[in-house]
């Protein structure tokens, strides 16, 4: 019984000498850029980081209904705006930390070289993420739009719920090629790809904020600091990001 | 609204036409493990019981693979001269009747199982031939597990997300089907519209289980004879 006591005791100070990790929740597309760079600030700073990744969608309904979450990497910028707007984020901690990039890409070497091929007959289906949800099928939506391809290529067009999925649908041949984020190809070497000049699509701000569970957490303000540093934003170009200018 | 009711529509077609296949493919594979002694019985179940336990996501990405125009179900259906499986309404149906397969073969071999042999051979002995037993003897004595066989698969496939997540590509009126439906308004955050649509499928739900237990207290009171 007391060496029972004795371990509880040990084991109780042991919890509270370790500080309590910060909890980042983050956008699927950007889980692994995340990933990296919350390593480089945890070797920097100690503080440990956990990561939650799911779609923008999802983790923003969770902070909306009190999940512990104490900064928020989002897709878009809307979700972001409408946490502060609904008081669940701090006022004026928005900023954009990465903008992204879209590719057609195909498995098939020599199928994509530009938009041409979106003019022919040559495939079935084209992927692309569901506009109505993620950024990058908004994105992919204004490039057929401006190419004057969105009507005629409708009876083709198949939807994946985020761009995870989306790349799984062209990467296992489904579909023979489809829209998806450039940092998905950052890893992916084969098949063809035509990089989307940023001046087809209005463009894809993915904003960060300080979450109000975060607001007394010096690591949390550290970590958005760190984000907008010279290293972390040369980690994001890296990943297939653009990233926004200086202010 | 209009969309809703089409994914709505499409769903309980779905739901229909999988339960009719999964009767016809489950009756006779439930008959055999509820009466084989043989050494395949055990993996012959484990395998129908695996969607059980799989995420149906697990289940979705090897049928993306399987039925895709490399995978050996979808290049075997192109040769034979099928359209693409995958992003297709016969892609659904078979996903589904995979998905569901466990939730219907289980009550009918269970069925076959308390019916036991006896009465069976004593058909036999009466002159009763192996069509007609199974027709005079077998199926009624286990109407009750047809119908809730029946009730859970198609209940089950009413339900099917994960699945139709991964092969189905959210089309309208071909692949759209309720869940996905609700999942899209929830995530574009209009959640009166995910409300509704997840209100008629919770009643309807309700309705489908509330009819096969009802019926089986029903069944279960007539006497066997």
């Amino acid at each position: 019984m007391k060496r029972l006591a004795s371990l509880l005791l040990v084991l109780l100070a042991s919890a509270s000498a370790v500080a309590d990790p910060l909890h980042v929740a983050v956008a699927t597309n950007f889980a692994p850029t995340c990933r990296t760079i919350a390593d480089a600030f945890s070797a920097a700073t100690k503080h440990d980081v956990v990561i939650s990744d799911g779609s923008s969608g999802k983790l923003f309904a969770q902070i909306e209904n009190g999940a512990p979450f104490e900064v928020f990497l989002s897709a878009d910028a809307e979700r972001t705006r409408k946490l502060e707007e609904g008081k669940r984020a701090v006022a004026g901690s928005r900023f954009a930390y990465a903008l992204g990039r879209l590719a057609l890409w195909s498995t098939r070497e020599g199928f994509v070289r530009d938009e041409g091929v979106l003019r022919g007959d040559a495939f079935q289906h084209l992927a692309i993420a569901n506009p109505a949800l993620a950024p990058y099928g908004a994105a992919a939506r204004d490039v057929l739009q401006r190419l004057g391809l969105w009507e005629r290529l409708q009876p083709k067009l198949v939807r994946g719920e985020d761009i995870g999925q989306t790349f799984q649908f062209v990467s296992t041949g489904n579909a023979e090629l489809g829209f998806v984020a450039l940092s998905q190809l950052a890893v992916e070497k084969g098949g063809s790809r035509w990089q989307v000049p940023p001046d087809l699509h209005a463009p894809i701000e993915q904003q960060a904020v300080l979450l109000m569970p975060g607001r007394d957490d010096p690591a949390a303000r550290a970590f958005l600091d760190f984000l907008k540093s010279e290293a972390a934003r040369d980690l994001i170009e890296r990943a297939g990001y653009g990233v926004p200018s200086r202010p | 609204m209009n969309g809703d009711i089409a994914a709505l529509l499409l769903t309980l077609r779905l739901a229909a036409i999988s339960t009719a296949l999964l009767l016809l493919l489950a009756t006779p594979l439930a008959w055999w493990v509820a009466r084989t002694q043989s050494r395949w019985k055990a993996p012959i179940e484990a395998a129908v019981a695996l969607p059980l336990v799989l995420p149906p996501t697990v289940l979705g990405f090897y049928l993306l693979l399987a039925l895709g125009p490399h995978g050996p179900v979808g290049s075997l259906w192109g040769a034979l001269g099928g359209g693409p499986l995958v992003f297709s309404f016969s892609g659904l149906v078979v996903g589904s009747v995979i998905y569901s397969l466990p939730f219907v073969v289980q009550p009918i071999q269970a069925g076959f199982e308390q019916l036991g042999r006896a009465p069976l051979e004593a058909a036999a002995t009466l002159g009763a031939g192996p069509v007609d037993r199974f027709f005079s003897v077998a199926l009624p004595q286990t109407l009750r597990h047809f119908l809730a066989a029946a009730v859970l698969g198609f209940a089950h496939t009413l339900g099917e997300f994960g699945v139709v997540l991964m092969i189905g590509g959210n089309i309208p009126n071909r692949t759209r089907v309720v869940s996905i439906a609700i999942y899209d308004h929830v995530e574009t955050l209009d959640y009166a519209a995910a409300h509704q649509l997840a209100g008629i499928l919770l009643a309807i739900s309700f309705a489908v289980l509330l009819l096969v237990f009802a019926t089986n207290r029903r069944l279960r009171g007539t006497p066997v004879t």
